[in-house]
């Protein structure tokens, strides 16, 4: 079995610095991870930033599109923003972008909550070619094959293992 | 009205899971504590504010109130718009039903109008379940109170508002004061507390307003209101059901004040953190002195809000079951589909 253990901290610190580098940082922009593993890499990049506002969290469950088919998640959780969203310049924070549904889910949340002047995206690692809903990072932490299977963990070490199912069943 | 009231399998679907929500007899302690955790999720911890989520989007949930009712009628209006559901509430004095139309009339109509779940509140003990009996099987129906039988969601409202203060609820000793005979509101709440397996369960009354056999339903019985107090963690007070009582079954509220009304001296007696409930509407000076209702131990207003809550759990939790089922049982068919083509 083909496995790939991929160092999240140096990715992380990489997406850090490349958010430094960007417009929105002059702009007090406060940061929303998605929970679960997104609020984990969210608070490395809260801290490494050293935004002066507490990180919102928020949980997308009652926002899914599937609920007419798998009802409630038990583990959902209240989402915590705990500052207004209205004309605030928001960097929305998640582990891994695949179909997109999510953002799309977390992007409604975060719009019955007010209407930010802007949202970037963030996302450890962008599953290409697997998108079902027109979303795009504007920070991308590594990108991967839509095809290999993904797993991550965390918070304390925050990690990720890659395997490639294909290469498995050799 | 002919429906069974000891039908609790008529609120479960076949995979064991709520499918209308019409007493506590009967559930399981996990029912219970599903629907504790879900109302849970619904209220931000640091703000205690309830927002809005979208889940019942589509859906739309009819309130029949043949009975009157202020706090119960709203909050599961709000409850209903907060999960994002379209709400009809019926003005029954105007409806139909005054004009002769029987209530299964009443009820296919309001089905042909698309409702797929049914708030109902009724005079008649049972008629929630009747109701429940004769739905299409897509159809749920939820008890907002029938005559003096149950009253399940004011009961986890109750359980939800202790465990909020309290914790766990098998560590506790509760005492419920007042008119018990007549109480729907009680009967749900004895029940949901002996399946959290509450560690004491009394109630405090006259025996006037006492079931015959009050220990029969698992509880210890006080006609001393100063003894029964002692040492307990919450204190429930009930309203005497006027409107129920069909002789005089007290001397006079001022009587009854005197002989079982929680004073602040009597609140004494229990715990210094006990915590005192009310379901509410409340007769100040008549089960309970201003100054305790007003008072940092009454969690009385608290209680209004969890409802909210508790009422937005059980509803999506009986619209998410039936999502698994429907999940559930086009998967069987797929299987049995499967397996019809490999015999074949």
């Amino acid at each position: 079995m083909s496995q790939l253990n991929i160092d999240v901290n140096a990715l992380i610190e990489q997406m850090g610095n490349t958010l430094r580098t960007m417009p929105i940082m002059d702009r007090s922009p406060r940061m929303i991870g998605i929970r679960t593993a997104g609020v984990w890499v969210a608070q490395q990049l809260h801290d490494q930033l050293q935004l002066p506002d507490a990180l919102g969290v928020i949980d997308i469950n009652f926002y899914r599109d599937d609920f007419s088919k798998v009802g409630i998640n038990p583990t959902v959780m209240p989402s915590d923003i705990p500052w207004e969203i209205e004309d605030q310049h928001i960097i929305l924070v998640d582990d891994v972008l695949y179909t997109g549904r999510t953002i799309r889910a977390a992007l409604n949340e975060i719009f019955d909550y007010g209407r930010p002047a802007s949202v970037t995206l963030v996302t450890l690692l962008d599953r290409k070619g697997c998108r079902e809903l027109p979303f795009q990072a504007d920070v991308i932490g590594m990108s991967i094959e839509c095809n290999k299977t993904l797993k991550v963990s965390g918070p304390d070490p925050l990690t990720v293992s890659l395997t490639d199912p294909e290469e498995d069943s050799v | 009205m002919s429906a069974r009231l000891t039908a609790p399998n008529l609120q479960l679907n076949e995979l064991g899971k709520i499918k209308h929500f019409l007493t506590i007899e009967g559930l399981k302690q996990h029912h219970l504590l599903e629907i504790l955790d879900t109302a849970e999720s619904f209220i931000n911890p640091k703000t205690n504010e309830i927002k809005k989520v979208p889940i019942l989007r589509g859906k739309t949930i009819m309130n029949l109130f043949f009975e009157p009712s202020t706090r119960t009628r709203t909050t599961f209006e709000i409850a209903e718009k907060r999960l994002s559901a379209d709400v009809a509430s019926l003005d029954i004095a105007t409806s139909a039903t005054k004009k002769g139309e029987s209530l299964l009339d009443t009820l296919w109509n309001l089905q042909a109008m698309q409702a797929d779940m049914f708030v109902i509140r009724h005079a008649e003990s049972g008629a929630a379940h009747f109701f429940a009996e004769h739905v299409a099987p897509h159809v749920h129906v939820m008890n907002a109170g029938d005559g003096q039988h149950a009253h399940p969601t004011q009961a986890m409202l109750d359980m939800f508002t202790i465990r909020k203060h309290k914790g766990d609820i098998f560590d506790l000793k509760v005492a419920i004061v007042g008119d018990v005979l007549h109480s729907r509101v009680v009967r749900s709440q004895i029940q949901a507390l002996s399946i959290l397996e509450a560690r004491e369960i009394r109630v405090i009354g006259p025996k006037t307003l006492m079931p015959t056999h009050p220990e029969a339903m698992g509880v210890h019985y006080y006609d001393d209101i100063e003894e029964g107090l002692r040492d307990v963690d919450v204190i429930i007070m009930v309203r005497l059901q006027n409107e129920r009582m069909k002789s005089a079954l007290i001397p006079s509220e001022k009587e009854f004040f005197k002989l079982f009304g929680l004073t602040p001296k009597r609140l004494a007696l229990a715990k210094p953190d006990a915590i005192v409930m009310h379901p509410g509407p409340i007769n100040r000076g008549v089960e309970i002195d201003s100054e305790v209702a007003d008072g940092p131990q009454s969690v009385i207003l608290q209680q209004v809000t969890y409802g909210i809550a508790v009422r937005m759990a059980i509803m999506s939790i009986i619209m998410s079951n039936a999502a698994q089922l429907a999940q559930h049982q086009s998967e069987q068919a797929a299987l049995e589909l499967e397996n019809e083509e490999e015999e074949a």
